[in-house]
Protein backbone atom coordinates (compact mmCIF):
# COMPACT_ATOMS: atom_id res chain seq x y z
CA UNK A 1 0.00 0.00 0.00
CA UNK A 2 1.10 3.42 -0.96
CA UNK A 3 0.25 6.49 1.16
CA UNK A 4 0.58 10.02 -1.04
CA UNK A 5 -0.03 13.41 0.14
CA UNK A 6 -2.33 15.45 -1.80
CA UNK A 7 -3.34 19.53 -1.42
CA UNK A 8 -6.60 20.66 -2.81
CA UNK A 9 -6.07 23.85 -4.56
CA UNK A 10 -8.78 25.37 -4.50
CA UNK A 11 -8.76 25.38 -0.16
CA UNK A 12 -5.26 26.18 -0.07
CA UNK A 13 -4.52 30.21 0.87
CA UNK A 14 -1.16 29.84 1.74
CA UNK A 15 -0.91 29.44 5.61
CA UNK A 16 2.48 27.87 5.06
CA UNK A 17 1.59 24.98 7.50
CA UNK A 18 2.82 21.94 5.63
CA UNK A 19 5.76 23.17 4.21
CA UNK A 20 7.18 24.42 7.76
CA UNK A 21 5.95 20.94 9.25
CA UNK A 22 7.21 18.61 6.44
CA UNK A 23 9.88 20.10 4.57
CA UNK A 24 10.44 17.05 2.52
CA UNK A 25 7.26 16.36 1.16
CA UNK A 26 5.98 20.15 0.77
CA UNK A 27 7.32 23.01 -1.00
CA UNK A 28 5.90 26.39 -1.85
CA UNK A 29 4.66 28.60 -5.12
CA UNK A 30 5.85 32.20 -5.26
CA UNK A 31 2.19 33.19 -4.12
CA UNK A 32 3.70 31.06 -1.10
CA UNK A 33 0.69 28.41 -1.92
CA UNK A 34 1.69 24.79 -0.51
CA UNK A 35 3.11 22.53 -3.25
CA UNK A 36 3.78 18.39 -3.23
CA UNK A 37 7.36 17.79 -3.78
CA UNK A 38 7.86 15.11 -6.24
CA UNK A 39 4.80 11.99 -6.50
CA UNK A 40 3.76 12.93 -3.11
CA UNK A 41 4.72 9.09 -1.79
CA UNK A 42 5.13 9.17 2.31
CA UNK A 43 7.80 7.13 3.53
CA UNK A 44 7.71 5.49 6.63
CA UNK A 45 10.29 7.94 8.14
CA UNK A 46 7.97 10.66 6.91
CA UNK A 47 4.23 9.75 8.45
CA UNK A 48 4.52 11.83 11.58
CA UNK A 49 5.09 14.99 9.43
CA UNK A 50 2.86 14.12 7.02
CA UNK A 51 0.14 13.87 9.69
CA UNK A 52 1.19 17.32 11.23
CA UNK A 53 0.32 19.03 8.24
CA UNK A 54 -3.06 17.21 7.17
CA UNK A 55 -3.55 18.05 11.61
CA UNK A 56 -2.20 22.09 11.28
CA UNK A 57 -4.12 22.85 7.92
CA UNK A 58 -6.84 25.43 8.64
CA UNK A 59 -8.30 25.07 5.40
CA UNK A 60 -8.45 21.36 5.70
CA UNK A 61 -6.75 21.09 2.56
CA UNK A 62 -4.21 18.73 2.58
CA UNK A 63 -4.92 15.21 3.06
CA UNK A 64 -3.40 11.88 2.74
CA UNK A 65 -4.87 8.79 0.06
CA UNK A 66 -3.61 5.66 0.33
CA UNK A 67 -3.52 3.23 -2.89
CA UNK A 68 -2.82 -0.27 -3.52
CA UNK B 1 -15.58 55.81 25.22
CA UNK B 2 -15.51 57.36 28.81
CA UNK B 3 -19.26 58.82 28.04
CA UNK B 4 -20.85 56.00 26.79
CA UNK B 5 -23.52 53.79 28.84
CA UNK B 6 -21.56 50.56 29.75
CA UNK B 7 -23.01 47.01 28.76
CA UNK B 8 -25.22 45.29 30.44
CA UNK B 9 -25.20 42.18 28.98
CA UNK B 10 -22.70 40.89 26.09
CA UNK B 11 -25.02 39.10 24.43
CA UNK B 12 -27.35 41.51 23.61
CA UNK B 13 -25.24 44.81 23.51
CA UNK B 14 -21.63 43.53 23.32
CA UNK B 15 -18.74 46.50 22.46
CA UNK B 16 -15.69 45.56 21.92
CA UNK B 17 -14.15 48.95 23.50
CA UNK B 18 -15.78 48.13 26.57
CA UNK B 19 -13.16 48.34 29.62
CA UNK B 20 -13.63 44.73 30.76
CA UNK B 21 -13.88 43.35 27.28
CA UNK B 22 -10.09 45.37 26.85
CA UNK B 23 -8.63 43.77 29.69
CA UNK B 24 -9.60 40.23 29.42
CA UNK B 25 -12.50 39.03 27.10
CA UNK B 26 -11.97 35.55 27.44
CA UNK B 27 -14.76 34.73 29.75
CA UNK B 28 -16.98 37.11 28.11
CA UNK B 29 -16.57 35.10 25.03
CA UNK B 30 -16.99 31.67 26.39
CA UNK B 31 -20.29 32.88 27.72
CA UNK B 32 -21.43 34.28 24.74
CA UNK B 33 -20.23 30.86 22.94
CA UNK B 34 -22.45 29.16 25.58
CA UNK B 35 -25.36 31.49 25.59
CA UNK B 36 -25.60 33.01 21.75
CA UNK B 37 -23.26 31.72 20.21
CA UNK B 38 -24.00 34.77 17.49
CA UNK B 39 -23.95 37.76 20.56
CA UNK B 40 -26.07 41.33 18.50
CA UNK B 41 -25.61 45.23 19.22
CA UNK B 42 -27.25 48.10 18.57
CA UNK B 43 -23.93 49.98 19.04
CA UNK B 44 -22.05 51.13 16.07
CA UNK B 45 -25.43 51.27 13.65
CA UNK B 46 -25.60 47.38 14.84
CA UNK B 47 -23.70 44.15 14.33
CA UNK B 48 -23.29 40.96 15.31
CA UNK B 49 -20.30 38.61 17.11
CA UNK B 50 -20.04 34.69 16.35
CA UNK B 51 -18.14 33.19 18.92
CA UNK B 52 -17.90 29.44 17.51
CA UNK B 53 -14.96 28.20 15.39
CA UNK B 54 -18.28 26.67 13.02
CA UNK B 55 -19.92 30.31 12.58
CA UNK B 56 -17.09 32.14 12.39
CA UNK B 57 -15.39 29.42 9.66
CA UNK B 58 -18.89 29.80 7.73
CA UNK B 59 -18.96 33.79 7.76
CA UNK B 60 -15.40 33.78 6.71
CA UNK B 61 -15.63 31.80 3.71
CA UNK B 62 -18.90 33.22 2.84
CA UNK B 63 -18.05 36.31 0.49
CA UNK B 64 -21.68 35.90 -1.47
CA UNK B 65 -23.91 37.38 2.07
CA UNK B 66 -21.05 39.41 3.64
CA UNK B 67 -18.49 41.99 2.03
CA UNK B 68 -15.27 43.51 3.26
CA UNK B 69 -15.70 46.61 2.01
CA UNK B 70 -14.82 47.75 5.64
CA UNK B 71 -13.28 45.35 7.84
CA UNK B 72 -12.34 48.05 11.13
CA UNK B 73 -15.84 48.63 12.62
CA UNK B 74 -16.60 52.53 13.43
CA UNK B 75 -19.50 54.60 13.92
CA UNK B 76 -20.20 55.48 10.18
CA UNK B 77 -20.89 53.04 7.67
CA UNK B 78 -18.03 52.71 5.07
CA UNK B 79 -17.26 55.91 4.67
CA UNK B 80 -19.11 57.67 1.18
CA UNK B 81 -15.92 59.27 0.18
CA UNK B 82 -14.04 55.67 -0.03
CA UNK B 83 -13.13 54.49 -3.28
CA UNK B 84 -15.91 52.91 -4.30
CA UNK B 85 -15.63 49.10 -4.59
CA UNK B 86 -14.16 47.02 -5.91
CA UNK B 87 -10.82 48.45 -5.02
CA UNK B 88 -12.19 49.46 -1.61
CA UNK B 89 -9.96 51.74 0.95
CA UNK B 90 -6.94 49.29 1.44
CA UNK B 91 -7.26 46.34 -1.51
CA UNK B 92 -6.81 43.47 -1.12
CA UNK B 93 -8.21 42.83 2.44
CA UNK B 94 -11.32 45.68 1.85
CA UNK B 95 -11.71 44.14 -2.04
CA UNK B 96 -14.35 41.47 -2.57
CA UNK B 97 -14.70 38.77 -5.56
CA UNK B 98 -13.61 38.85 -8.32
CA UNK B 99 -11.11 41.88 -7.93
CA UNK B 100 -10.16 40.62 -4.42
CA UNK B 101 -8.11 37.95 -6.10
CA UNK B 102 -6.03 40.44 -8.57
CA UNK B 103 -5.23 42.76 -5.54
CA UNK B 104 -3.85 39.88 -3.98
CA UNK B 105 -1.22 38.44 -6.22
CA UNK B 106 0.22 41.21 -6.68
CA UNK B 107 1.02 41.82 -2.87
CA UNK B 108 1.51 37.58 -2.57
CA UNK B 109 5.72 37.25 -3.60
CA UNK B 110 6.45 39.52 -1.82
CA UNK B 111 5.15 38.01 1.85
CA UNK B 112 5.84 34.48 0.03
CA UNK B 113 8.59 32.50 2.11
CA UNK B 114 11.83 33.14 -0.41
CA UNK B 115 11.54 36.82 0.59
CA UNK B 116 10.23 36.88 3.86
CA UNK B 117 12.89 34.45 4.99
CA UNK B 118 15.67 36.85 3.78
CA UNK B 119 14.53 39.13 5.82
CA UNK B 120 15.57 36.80 9.03
CA UNK B 121 18.86 38.57 9.82
CA UNK B 122 17.63 41.83 9.56
CA UNK B 123 15.18 41.16 12.34
CA UNK B 124 17.53 39.31 14.49
CA UNK B 125 19.99 42.17 14.23
CA UNK B 126 17.25 44.32 14.77
CA UNK B 127 16.03 42.68 17.95
CA UNK B 128 19.38 42.30 19.64
CA UNK B 129 20.01 45.97 19.14
CA UNK B 130 17.30 47.00 20.93
CA UNK B 131 18.06 44.64 23.43
CA UNK B 132 21.72 45.73 23.83
CA UNK B 133 19.64 48.99 24.29
CA UNK B 134 18.18 47.86 27.44
CA UNK B 135 21.52 46.16 29.05
CA UNK B 136 21.86 46.95 32.43
CA UNK B 137 17.88 47.67 33.32
CA UNK B 138 16.34 46.10 35.80
CA UNK B 139 12.77 47.02 34.64
CA UNK B 140 11.88 47.19 31.18
CA UNK B 141 8.93 47.67 29.21
CA UNK B 142 8.72 45.08 26.80
CA UNK B 143 5.21 46.55 24.65
CA UNK B 144 6.85 50.11 24.62
CA UNK B 145 10.44 49.18 24.60
CA UNK B 146 11.04 46.14 22.58
CA UNK B 147 7.79 44.40 21.15
CA UNK B 148 6.50 47.57 19.68
CA UNK B 149 9.94 48.69 18.09
CA UNK B 150 9.88 45.43 15.37
CA UNK B 151 6.91 45.26 13.15
CA UNK B 152 7.38 49.33 11.67
CA UNK B 153 10.90 49.15 11.30
CA UNK B 154 10.57 45.84 9.43
CA UNK B 155 7.83 47.38 7.45
CA UNK B 156 9.82 50.60 6.80
CA UNK B 157 12.82 49.02 5.23
CA UNK B 158 10.50 46.76 2.99
CA UNK B 159 8.41 50.14 1.81
CA UNK B 160 11.98 51.48 1.61
CA UNK B 161 10.50 55.17 3.79
CA UNK B 162 13.80 57.16 5.70
CA UNK B 163 14.26 54.29 8.91
CA UNK B 164 13.77 57.86 10.70
CA UNK B 165 10.11 57.63 10.56
CA UNK B 166 9.53 54.80 12.27
CA UNK B 167 8.23 56.81 15.44
CA UNK B 168 5.25 58.42 13.03
CA UNK B 169 4.77 55.06 11.78
CA UNK B 170 3.43 54.05 15.19
CA UNK B 171 2.06 56.96 15.19
CA UNK B 172 -0.33 56.42 12.32
CA UNK B 173 -1.27 52.82 13.11
CA UNK B 174 -2.56 54.31 16.62
CA UNK B 175 -4.55 56.84 14.28
CA UNK B 176 -5.96 54.41 12.30
CA UNK B 177 -7.05 51.53 14.87
CA UNK B 178 -7.60 53.16 18.12
CA UNK B 179 -9.54 56.26 17.06
CA UNK B 180 -12.54 54.06 16.08
CA UNK B 181 -14.66 55.14 18.29
CA UNK B 182 -14.26 58.58 17.12
CA UNK B 183 -16.80 60.68 14.97
CA UNK B 184 -16.79 60.06 11.05
CA UNK B 185 -15.45 63.72 10.99
CA UNK B 186 -12.98 63.63 13.44
CA UNK B 187 -11.44 60.22 11.67
CA UNK B 188 -11.19 61.93 8.18
CA UNK B 189 -9.19 64.65 9.39
CA UNK B 190 -6.96 62.40 11.90
CA UNK B 191 -6.32 60.47 8.50
CA UNK B 192 -5.01 63.85 6.55
CA UNK B 193 -0.89 63.75 7.84
CA UNK B 194 -0.83 60.40 7.01
CA UNK B 195 -2.15 60.98 3.59
CA UNK B 196 -0.09 63.87 3.00
CA UNK B 197 3.04 61.44 4.13
CA UNK B 198 2.52 58.74 2.01
CA UNK B 199 1.58 61.13 -0.75
CA UNK B 200 5.11 62.31 -0.29
CA UNK B 201 6.64 59.11 -0.70
CA UNK B 202 4.89 57.96 -3.06
CA UNK B 203 5.87 60.96 -5.04
CA UNK B 204 9.88 60.60 -3.80
CA UNK B 205 9.93 56.75 -5.55
CA UNK B 206 8.01 58.22 -8.34
CA UNK B 207 11.44 60.38 -8.83
CA UNK B 208 13.51 57.81 -7.52
CA UNK B 209 12.56 54.34 -7.90
CA UNK B 210 14.13 51.60 -6.15
CA UNK B 211 13.97 47.80 -5.20
CA UNK B 212 11.28 47.94 -2.66
CA UNK B 213 7.35 47.38 -2.57
CA UNK B 214 6.61 50.99 -3.14
CA UNK B 215 8.45 51.13 -6.28
CA UNK B 216 6.81 47.65 -6.93
CA UNK B 217 3.52 48.70 -6.43
CA UNK B 218 3.71 52.28 -8.52
CA UNK B 219 5.19 49.78 -11.54
CA UNK B 220 3.57 46.71 -11.71
CA UNK B 221 0.58 46.51 -14.26
CA UNK B 222 -2.57 44.54 -14.55
CA UNK B 223 -3.93 43.75 -18.17
CA UNK B 224 -1.17 45.97 -19.14
CA UNK B 225 -2.01 49.42 -16.89
CA UNK B 226 -0.20 50.76 -13.82
CA UNK B 227 -2.61 50.47 -10.66
CA UNK B 228 -4.43 52.91 -9.90
CA UNK B 229 -3.07 56.22 -7.15
CA UNK B 230 -6.15 54.79 -4.86
CA UNK B 231 -5.17 51.20 -5.30
CA UNK B 232 -1.49 51.93 -4.62
CA UNK B 233 -2.00 54.53 -1.43
CA UNK B 234 -4.49 52.07 -0.51
CA UNK B 235 -2.37 48.69 -0.03
CA UNK B 236 0.16 50.84 1.37
CA UNK B 237 -2.06 51.98 4.40
CA UNK B 238 -2.99 48.39 4.73
CA UNK B 239 0.46 47.39 4.95
CA UNK B 240 1.00 50.04 7.43
CA UNK B 241 -1.92 49.07 9.57
CA UNK B 242 -1.54 45.12 8.92
CA UNK B 243 1.54 44.64 9.64
CA UNK B 244 2.30 46.37 12.43
CA UNK B 245 0.55 46.41 15.85
CA UNK B 246 -0.62 43.17 14.90
CA UNK B 247 2.39 41.90 15.29
CA UNK B 248 3.46 43.57 18.18
CA UNK B 249 0.32 42.72 19.94
CA UNK B 250 1.25 39.04 19.34
CA UNK B 251 5.45 39.69 20.70
CA UNK B 252 4.08 41.81 23.42
CA UNK B 253 1.24 39.05 24.47
CA UNK B 254 3.04 35.73 24.06
CA UNK B 255 5.78 37.74 26.41
CA UNK B 256 3.12 38.83 28.55
CA UNK B 257 2.11 34.97 28.77
CA UNK B 258 5.87 33.74 29.39
CA UNK B 259 6.00 36.17 32.68
CA UNK B 260 3.07 34.73 33.70
CA UNK B 261 3.15 31.24 33.45
CA UNK B 262 7.16 30.16 34.81
CA UNK B 263 6.69 26.86 34.19
CA UNK B 264 6.11 27.44 30.34
CA UNK B 265 9.00 30.53 29.95
CA UNK B 266 11.61 27.47 31.78
CA UNK B 267 10.40 25.26 29.39
CA UNK B 268 10.88 27.45 26.38
CA UNK B 269 13.90 28.62 27.11
CA UNK B 270 15.51 25.16 28.36
CA UNK B 271 13.68 23.78 25.25
CA UNK B 272 14.42 25.96 22.09
CA UNK B 273 12.92 23.26 20.40
CA UNK B 274 9.80 23.70 21.57
CA UNK B 275 9.95 26.94 19.72
CA UNK B 276 7.62 26.03 16.73
CA UNK B 277 4.19 24.43 18.61
CA UNK B 278 5.30 27.46 20.69
CA UNK B 279 4.82 30.20 18.36
CA UNK B 280 1.40 28.30 17.17
CA UNK B 281 0.22 28.14 20.28
CA UNK B 282 0.94 31.63 21.51
CA UNK B 283 -1.12 32.57 18.10
CA UNK B 284 -3.85 30.35 19.13
CA UNK B 285 -4.53 31.36 22.49
CA UNK B 286 -3.69 35.00 22.04
CA UNK B 287 -4.48 35.68 18.75
CA UNK B 288 -4.44 39.47 18.48
CA UNK B 289 -7.02 40.00 15.75
CA UNK B 290 -10.33 40.07 14.75
CA UNK B 291 -11.73 41.45 11.74
CA UNK B 292 -15.02 42.89 10.81
CA UNK B 293 -17.44 42.23 7.44
CA UNK B 294 -20.43 43.98 6.49
CA UNK B 295 -23.96 41.96 5.60
CA UNK B 296 -24.59 42.13 1.88
CA UNK B 297 -28.26 42.68 1.97
CA UNK B 298 -31.06 41.42 4.92
CA UNK B 299 -30.89 37.58 5.47
CA UNK B 300 -31.89 35.16 8.25
CA UNK B 301 -28.42 33.55 8.76
CA UNK B 302 -27.15 31.60 11.99
CA UNK B 303 -30.53 32.48 13.41
CA UNK B 304 -30.34 36.16 13.30
CA UNK B 305 -31.95 38.51 11.30
CA UNK B 306 -28.72 40.24 10.08
CA UNK B 307 -29.48 43.47 8.18
CA UNK B 308 -27.51 45.16 5.56
CA UNK B 309 -25.00 46.69 6.60
CA UNK B 310 -24.74 45.15 9.97
CA UNK B 311 -21.60 44.65 11.03
CA UNK B 312 -19.92 41.30 11.72
CA UNK B 313 -16.96 41.28 14.48
CA UNK B 314 -15.06 38.16 12.95
CA UNK B 315 -13.80 36.95 16.50
CA UNK B 316 -11.09 34.46 14.94
CA UNK B 317 -9.61 34.83 18.69
CA UNK B 318 -12.55 33.63 20.17
CA UNK B 319 -13.27 30.89 17.57
CA UNK B 320 -9.44 29.45 18.59
CA UNK B 321 -11.09 28.90 22.07
CA UNK B 322 -14.05 26.83 20.87
CA UNK B 323 -13.94 23.59 23.03
CA UNK B 324 -15.48 21.94 19.77
CA UNK B 325 -12.68 23.04 17.80
CA UNK B 326 -10.05 22.19 20.34
CA UNK B 327 -9.27 20.06 22.72
CA UNK B 328 -8.28 21.79 26.49
CA UNK B 329 -9.17 25.17 24.40
CA UNK B 330 -9.08 26.78 27.55
CA UNK B 331 -5.56 25.78 28.53
CA UNK B 332 -2.51 26.77 26.92
CA UNK B 333 -0.22 23.72 25.56
CA UNK B 334 3.00 24.67 24.82
CA UNK B 335 3.71 21.42 22.91
CA UNK B 336 0.32 21.51 20.98
CA UNK B 337 0.86 18.89 18.05
CA UNK B 338 -2.17 19.68 16.05
CA UNK B 339 -3.23 23.23 16.37
CA UNK B 340 -5.68 24.35 13.46
CA UNK B 341 -6.12 27.96 14.66
CA UNK B 342 -7.57 30.87 12.95
CA UNK B 343 -5.43 33.58 13.69
CA UNK B 344 -4.86 34.49 10.61
CA UNK B 345 -7.97 34.45 9.42
CA UNK B 346 -9.53 32.05 7.07
CA UNK B 347 -10.40 31.47 3.47
CA UNK B 348 -9.75 34.20 0.88
CA UNK B 349 -8.44 36.93 3.46
CA UNK B 350 -5.96 35.46 5.05
CA UNK B 351 -3.28 36.79 6.62
CA UNK B 352 -1.02 38.01 3.50
CA UNK B 353 2.05 38.65 5.73
CA UNK B 354 1.47 35.49 7.96
CA UNK B 355 4.99 34.29 6.90
CA UNK B 356 6.52 37.98 7.88
CA UNK B 357 4.47 37.54 11.17
CA UNK B 358 5.58 34.09 12.16
CA UNK B 359 8.96 34.94 11.39
CA UNK B 360 8.77 38.22 13.64
CA UNK B 361 7.45 36.58 16.82
CA UNK B 362 9.82 33.76 16.52
CA UNK B 363 13.09 35.84 16.40
CA UNK B 364 11.72 38.16 18.37
CA UNK B 365 10.99 35.47 21.14
CA UNK B 366 13.97 33.40 20.47
CA UNK B 367 16.58 36.60 21.46
CA UNK B 368 14.13 37.79 23.98
CA UNK B 369 14.40 34.60 25.87
CA UNK B 370 18.44 34.03 24.79
CA UNK B 371 18.95 37.28 26.84
CA UNK B 372 16.37 37.22 29.53
CA UNK B 373 15.71 33.50 30.05
CA UNK B 374 13.32 34.48 33.38
CA UNK B 375 11.57 37.26 33.81
CA UNK B 376 8.18 38.72 35.66
CA UNK B 377 5.59 41.22 35.80
CA UNK B 378 6.65 43.83 37.26
CA UNK B 379 3.30 44.83 38.24
CA UNK B 380 0.57 43.21 36.86
CA UNK B 381 -1.33 46.69 37.10
CA UNK B 382 0.48 48.28 34.98
CA UNK B 383 -0.05 46.21 32.29
CA UNK B 384 -2.59 47.88 29.36
CA UNK B 385 -4.06 46.21 26.81
CA UNK B 386 -4.69 47.93 23.51
CA UNK B 387 -8.34 48.49 22.95
CA UNK B 388 -10.35 47.33 19.69
CA UNK B 389 -9.42 44.91 16.46
CA UNK B 390 -6.00 44.11 17.29
CA UNK B 391 -5.53 43.07 21.31
CA UNK B 392 -2.21 43.18 22.94
CA UNK B 393 -0.03 44.75 25.66
CA UNK B 394 0.46 48.44 25.27
CA UNK B 395 2.68 48.24 28.08
CA UNK B 396 4.42 45.42 29.88
CA UNK B 397 6.83 46.08 32.47
CA UNK B 398 9.17 42.89 33.40
CA UNK B 399 11.30 42.22 36.32
CA UNK B 400 14.32 41.16 34.60
CA UNK B 401 16.99 41.54 38.19
CA UNK B 402 15.69 37.65 39.45
CA UNK B 403 18.13 36.46 36.38
CA UNK B 404 21.11 37.50 37.91
CA UNK B 405 19.74 35.90 41.23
Amino acid sequence: MTVRVSIDVDRCQGHGRCFSLAPALFTFDDLGNGVVLDDGIVNEAQCDAAYLAVANCPEHAVSLEESP
Amino acid sequence: MSDKEPVRDFATDWDHTDPRWVADPYPIWDDLRRRCPVAHTERYGGGWFPTTHEAVSRIANDTEHFTSRTVVIGNGRPLEDAPPAPIGVAPPISSDPPFHQIARRLILPAFAPGPVNALEPMIRDLCRRLLDGLVGHEEIDAGAEFAQFIPPAVIIRMLGFPERDEDLFREFVHVVLEGIDQPVEQRIEQFAPIEEYFAVQIEDHRAHPRDDLTSYLLNVEVGGQKLAPEHVFGTMILILVAGIDTTWSAIGASLWHLATHPEDLARLAGEPDLMATAVEEFLRFYAPVSMARLVKEDVDYLGCAMKRDDWILLGFPAANRDPAAFPDADRFVIDRRENRHLAFGLGIHRCAGSNLARLELRVALEEFLARYPRFELANPADVTWAPGQVRGPRHLPLRLASLEG
